[in-house]
């Protein structure tokens, strides 16, 4: 325990009631409720907290909020590790660990700050101009920059935490809790409005906080507990902390991200860690202040230099003092409050530097009467200390004698910037006002407006709606950039410090032409780093307008990008990650499959049976097993997942007739008919059967891949293209459990299970019937065969498919009944030559796929016209054919590609490839289907099936596709 | 005259004033002994001449390129490059960087390897680093049926003379443990198709590097001059108009990724092309964490680590047709939580930035590299996500068309005309809808 040597004894908005342990690089220290990271580090005697990108240059901290550029250090450890954690808005907790990044092996000892020394040959963009020879070494030189470059260590483990995400909506959202945004909110709640309130600090009041001000005569903070406790017990009005507005999309939604538990020392389990908020609202108001710039100056990046704005903050808010000997440097009257918050807080300031000529300020004066010497015309020529500030070099800045000043801190302001970032986000403009020497908010292009200082209306007065602030008259700001070096000195001016940008760098950007803000931007990497430029980019910009002799205006800004502070991935995917990344759909028998030893085959969002595991068997063993019991005698498997689609209306026919290229206005109730639809250029889409029911009732099937896209299809049509079509479209993919029944024996134990006769008179080939099915009501028989053998498929009510599948086994145990997977099934239809997903990969057409009869020529459908184009009817184009192993015996793979001469050099030419491999439990060896070039001319050639990726190629006969009773007479008898 | 002497150079008669420094590390060092105050502009800055042999209309890396290779090999320099905002401020400066030519079909894998050897020495070629870092592109399979259609596409490219591994799902997790391989995954990954000479570029450099290469070779590179309109004058483009002025030309050659559709029209071309946003994502910098280039199979999203250390990562277009280049909120959560999905770890990373451009998706997924209808006038455009890995191949086979008045056989079947003819080049067989390319 080191006691807090730099902690005032009064002030601050902390709790010294209460202590919390706390771990910087491994060594403990002691902080205070309210105190963030920053401030119980300063409190501690800690300025130098981290390394810069570049020259890994001693970095301590420099501001106290979001813009800070230097002090980011890992946070936690193990999975909940979080490199690049600003220390200034980490509020302290009891037991937080955190260590600095980007040094080796420590911080005050790191070997890389011998880039430092090397710096003259590294200015910006050096990596462009070397490290080209020898040419096959850039990956080797590549290694050691990226191990050198990156700021903190990422986690490799999993997030032990969880995240939500919500929507709102509101008349009015607020976004600052400052005295504007509060004043707003206030203003706006008080005429009935529903009203969010988003603040990102822990707590509201903005710089009132950070101040000794007073509204009313009061103390300022008063007038925010008042406000802001009124606010939170209003009705329609919700106040979030902890909230930083990130986003603004089109249509006014903000989105922000809310730290619900990052302050607590243990996470309730029960709670997210953080939390999305999407806002939608009428009006946004953005009361997003404004952040402190800088100045370059030579040397300016020495642990212990800090914006004048912080160090006051650290004062008032904390209670903490971040020096004892202070210099400031300005261009502004404002700043002087941070000397009179110094000078009260017991610290001693040994000069104002002001580059101003004529400083008469209410501040300033009240400064210079304390005794505090004021140098107008004066600039910081140089720093002296390496971990720390030890002294001030300081010269007029028309020339003259240095003089220096030991100092422990050297305060700096150059004026204020308004965060416009969430205007510019919506589309809004943003002008530069010259006088004020900032960015100002302009043109809207969504319902939104921006107040106070973002808007750069920086008086208490213009943010307060009666009641009074006391601002006291300002002199006005001299816009000022940067400072020159001495004469013969070269120290370097530090525009972008996380990233080691230079004035030098933005000049050499200059001289060698890349001088738009992007080509400025991206050259030198200004603004490029966590802090996303907010001290840096119009320092940058503003150097870059001085070479090119333009004003700020005439080079441009560039566009403000989200999110306006870095947001967690875990933040933005929410819940919908690890299994919850997409919904499981399960079949209703999914329970059952579980339950009887299925291993899952995914497909899409469903998962299906592969097969159904016996001891011993690996998946082609269970497969066969499971087709022999179909070939036998009766199996059964669940096809659930095959979209089903209802269509009703006086027009189904004709919307199936212009859907499918087959035709449909002939086909009878009662019965099933095999369709293809194409796609809109001519390629097969998906395929399946569609039955009617009644004369203007269908019900359609789709692959189980398709079932949604085959909908939208349909509705994009109904809705967009034929809205005179008097037809409804309905998904019952989900209401009906599905289940094919296979096998010589199929009918018999169908006919014991229904209502129908279903001889194959009554019922034969493609007949299809309503039913009541084991006393399932409303169920549905279709007589149709994916597997080639007699077959039937029966829909119930989703609720019933467990009955459904445990009486056809019950019933069907005398014949022996089995399940099969998906596997048999798939085999079953490679035996018939049954194109599926892998054939009908929407590069082939329906005359690739054996299919090209189908087409009617008596109607017109989507596809049709496109169809005829003549690469879709080329005689070259690949057809669907069967392959044999030659040997008989070896497994042909999918994936492999048919060749005349698997060792030619490349380029090889490839005349098709394997699509779908089975082993024929009827024929007893490897089959396979193919697309090949003049496929059906092939039959007898032999070819190879090459896998060059295994080095293998298989020597395969060229066959028919339909391996197993090629005239369909099984599922017909 | 050159000082220094110490490198050789070509010289054309356009650039009498204009000196060159060769990029290197001595060069380097002797600039730094001077403090950089020698380093002369990457390229001129000039004002455009009334007439040029070929105009190209665009300063991105397709335009840069096309311009360097006019020069370098077909001996074409007096060629402007018209660029209507800075150079590369288009897709060339947004996209993702990644190169890869893991294509299935042949004339993708021709023109994509070709261009892959390009990268393999552009540095050196360019004297400009554009880092060109073949640290193997990865695709994960997530189901038997993609592991098939994987194998399809590496026995392919094998085939072809082109690198590819089939990785078993043990080989990916030796390679990238950081994925997810627990039993709370969704998808589990079955395995992954990778490309060891894929990679990524820094892109602005590539850019740079060509502007600078083509600038030194006598062509004229102009931002900030818009093309407004075309000059037609009987069936033949003779020049164009510009915020700058008209300009005449021989030949007029587009190369404006996003926004070809609107270019074209002012010819009086219809393109089967339509305008989406694609967004990019950034995260904050980190140390080393990820070595590949890796793509999700069972959800749209990709991911490289940059030098600098930020995760660059991206996914789908916006679900709707725009010129705007930002994109919204949806499909961010959608691309980041298949990001945290594929590799949990990301889930405490931050991103940093976000940003949209936009992109041509033609009818196929394939682009269009070609003469237009109309004579003297050429297209290419159509790169649906993928233009930026085509780059130096796009602009070898743009500039051989432009030069010859026919296309090289590496680009004839990226014609306008194969849509009518139906000789589509759809890599994914997703048809003519932009959203499944």
């Amino acid at each position: 325990m080191t006691g807090q040597p730099w902690r005032l004894e009064n002030g601050g908005h902390i709790d010294r009631s209460c202590s919390l342990s706390f771990a910087f690089d491994g060594k403990i220290m002691e902080g205070h409720p309210g105190d963030t990271l920053a401030s119980a580090l300063l409190a501690n005697g800690t300025h130098l907290v981290g390394r810069s990108f570049k020259y890994h240059r001693p970095r301590g901290i420099f501001s106290a909020g979001v813009e800070e550029p230097n002090a980011l250090v890992e946070l936690r450890t193990g999975n909940r590790q979080e490199p690049n954690s600003l220390a200034t808005t980490t509020e302290l907790f009891d037991g937080l660990e955190a260590s600095s990044q980007n040094r080796w092996p420590n911080l005050r000892f790191d070997f890389s700050q011998a880039n430092g020394a090397l710096s003259r040959f590294l200015p910006a963009g050096f990596y462009y101009k070397t490290f080209m020879w020898p040419a096959n070494l850039w990956l080797t030189y590549e290694h050691f920059i990226r191990k050198a470059a990156g700021m903190g260590i990422a986690s490799r483990e999993s997030d032990p935490d969880r995240y939500e995400s919500r929507s709102a909506h509101c008349d009015v959202l607020v976004v600052g809790g400052g005295p504007a945004g509060l004043t707003a909110a206030m203003t706006a709640a008080e005429i009935g409005e529903r009203v969010i309130v988003l603040e990102q600090a822990p707590h509201f009041g903005g710089w009132l906080r950070r101040e000794k001000r007073t509204i009313d005569g009061s103390p300022a903070m008063d007038w925010v507990d008042a406000v802001s406790t009124r606010l939170s017990a209003m009705a329609d009005v919700r106040v979030l902390t902890r909230t930083s507005a990130f986003g603004y999309y089109d249509h006014n939604m903000i989105t922000a991200v809310e730290r619900v538990q990052d302050h607590v020392p243990k996470s309730d389990p029960f709670l997210p860690r953080q939390r999305l908020w999407s806002i939608r609202a009428k009006r946004v108001v953005l009361a997003t202040g404004a952040v402190e710039q800088p100045i370059a100056f030579p040397e300016n990046d020495r642990p212990g230099v800090m914006l004048a704005g912080a160090a006051r903050t650290y004062i008032n808010e904390y209670g903490v003092l971040p020096g004892r000997m202070a210099v400031l440097q300005t261009n502004n009257d404002n700043a002087y409050r941070s000397a009179i918050d110094l000078l009260d807080a017991g610290a001693r300031v040994t000069a104002v530097l002001d580059v101003r000529d004529h400083v008469d300020g209410h501040l300033p004066n009240q400064v210079r009467d304390r005794g505090v010497p004021i140098l107008q015309g004066y600039g910081v020529v140089e720093t002296k200390g390496y971990f720390a500030i030890r002294q001030v070099l300081a010269r007029p800045l028309v020339g003259g004698p240095v003089r220096r000043y030991d100092c422990d801190l050297l305060c700096v302001s150059g004026g204020w910037a308004p965060q416009v970032h969430l205007h510019s986000q919506s589309g809004g403009k943003v002008v530069f006002d010259a006088e004020k020497g900032c960015f100002l908010p302009s043109e809207a292009r969504q319902n939104c407006v921006s107040i106070g200082s973002a808007a750069g209306l920086f008086t208490l007065k213009d943010c307060l709606k009666g009641a009074n602030g006391d601002d006291v008259p300002e002199q006005a700001i001299k816009p000022t950039w940067s400072l020159p070096n001495a004469p013969g000195r070269h120290g370097k001016r530090f525009v972008d410090f996380q990233d080691d940008v230079t004035a030098e760098d933005v000049a050499l950007a200059h001289r060698e032409g890349y001088v738009s803000v992007e080509h400025l931007k991206r050259y030198t990497t200004l603004g490029m780093g966590t802090d996303q430029g907010k001290t840096s980019n119009v320092i940058g910009l503003a150097i870059m307008a001085k070479l090119k002799g333009q004003n700020i205006p005439a080079v441009g800004t560039t566009k403000f990008r989200p999110p306006y502070t870095a947001v967690s991935m875990g933040a933005m995917a929410g819940r919908a990650v690890g299994h919850h990344f997409q919904p499981l759909r399960r079949s209703p028998m999914d329970n059952w499959h579980h339950d009887n030893g299925c291993k899952w085959v995914d497909a899409g969002l469903w998962r299906r049976p592969h097969f159904y595991t016996r001891p011993g068997e690996d998946v082609n063993s269970a497969a066969l097993r499971e087709g022999r019991t179909v070939r036998a005698g009766v199996g059964i498997v669940d096809v659930s997942t095959l979209g089903k689609i209802d269509i009703q209306g006086p027009d189904a026919a004709e919307l199936l007739n212009r859907i499918y290229v087959n035709g449909w206005k002939k086909l009878a109730v009662g019965k099933a008919r095999y369709g293809v639809m194409l796609r809109e250029d001519g390629m097969a889409y998906d395929d399946g059967t569609t039955s009617r029911l009644s004369e203007n009732h269908f019900i359609m099937t789709t692959t189980t891949a398709n079932a949604g896209p085959v909908l939208a299809k349909l509705e994009y049509y109904l809705q967009a293209v034929w809205p005179e079509l008097r037809v409804q479209v309905a998904c019952v993919t989900d209401q009906y459990a599905a289940i094919a029944v296979a096998g010589p024996k199929s009918r018999d134990v169908m006919q014991r299970l229904i209502d129908l006769d279903i001889s194959n008179d009554a019922f034969p080939f493609m007949a299809a019937a309503p039913c009541c099915f084991a006393g399932i009501a409303g169920a549905r028989l279709f007589r149709i065969s994916f597997s080639g053998e007699l077959a039937y498929e029966i829909n119930v009510p989703a609720d019933y498919g467990q009955a459904a599948w445990n009486a056809l086994l019950e019933t069907g145990r005398e014949d022996g009944v089995g399940v099969y997977g998906i596997e048999a099934m798939s085999a079953f239809r490679i035996e018939k030559g049954h194109v599926a997903g892998p054939e009908i990969n929407g590069q082939t057409t329906i005359g690739d796929l054996g299919l090209g009869g189908l087409q009617s020529e008596q109607k017109h459908n989507i596809g049709k016209s496109l169809a005829i184009r003549e690469g879709l009817i080329d005689p070259a184009r690949p057809a669907v054919v069967g392959l044999v192993p030659v040997d008989g015996k070896t497994w042909i793979k999918a994936g492999a590609q048919l060749v005349e001469n698997p060792d030619a050099p490349p380029p090889v030419a490839m005349l098709g490839h394997v699509t779908s491999i089975a082993y024929s439990g009827e024929l007893n060896h490897p089959i396979a289907l193919a697309l090949l070039s003049g496929g059906k001319e092939r039959a007898g050639e032999e070819l190879y099936a090459a896998f060059p990726l295994r080095n293998e190629a298989v020597r395969v006969r060229v066959v028919s596709p339909h391996f197993v009773d090629p005239d369909g007479e099984r599922m017909r008898v | 005259m050159l000082k220094g002497g110490l490198y050789p150079s070509v010289r054309f008669p356009q650039m009498e004033a204009y000196e060159l420094t060769r990029y290197s590390i001595f060069s380097l060092i002797k600039q730094g002994l001077i403090r950089h105050t020698g380093w002369k502009r990457a390229w001129r800055n000039p004002e455009p001449k009334a007439a040029y042999d070929v105009i190209i209309i665009g300063g991105g890396g397709h335009g840069l390129a096309t311009a360097y290779y006019l020069a370098k090999l077909h001996g074409i320099h007096n060629v402007a490059v018209l660029e209507k905002g800075w150079l590369g401020g288009g897709n060339t400066g947004r996209n993702t960087t990644i190169i890869r030519s893991n294509y299935l079909l042949d004339p993708n894998a021709h023109l994509y390897e070709h261009s892959m050897k390009l990268w393999e020495g552009l540095s050196q070629d360019l004297n400009f680093n554009v880092m060109f870092s073949q640290r193997g592109v990865l695709n994960l399979c997530h189901s038997k049926a993609q592991t098939d259609a994987f194998a399809r596409r590496g026995n392919a490219m094998r085939l072809n003379g082109i690198d590819a591994e089939l990785l078993s799902r043990d080989e990916v997790r030796k390679r990238i443990p950081e994925l997810d391989f627990s039993d709370q995954v969704r998808f589990p990954i079955c395995g992954g198709l990778l490309q060891p000479r894929g990679g990524t570029a820094r892109h602005d450099g590539v850019a740079w590097g060509f502007a600078r290469a083509a600038d030194q070779r006598g062509v004229d590179i102009i931002q900030n001059c818009e093309v407004t309109d075309f000059i037609i004058e009987g069936g033949r483009v003779t020049g164009v108009e510009t915020t700058r002025g008209k300009i005449t030309a021989g030949k007029v050659a587009m190369a404006v990724a996003g926004h070809t559709g609107v270019l074209a029209q002012k010819a009086g071309l219809t393109l089967p092309i339509e305008s989406h946003i694609l967004q990019a994502m950034v995260s904050e910098p980190l140390k080393p964490l990820l070595d590949t280039v890796v793509t999700f199979g069972a959800g749209h999203f990709y991911i490289s680590q940059s030098d600098k250390g930020g995760m660059v990562f991206g996914g789908d277009i916006e679900g709707y047709n725009s010129y705007a280049q930002r994109g919204n909120l949806p499909t961010l959560e959608h691309v980041i939580s298949a990001g945290v999905s594929m590799m949990p770890c990301l889930s405490r990373v931050r991103m940093l930035r976000s940003w949209g451009g936009t992109v041509d998706m033609t009818m196929d997924g394939s682009p269009i590299i070609g003469k237009a209808p109309i004579e003297g006038l050429f297209i290419n455009g159509g790169w649906n996500y993928g233009g930026f890995k085509a780059t130096p191949g796009s602009g070898w086979v743009y500039a051989h068309t432009i030069a010859n008045d026919a296309p090289h056989p590496l680009n004839e079947a990226f014609t306008l005309e194969r849509f009518a003819r139906g000789r589509l080049i759809d890599e994914r067989g997703a048809g003519a809808n932009p959203a499944l390319h």
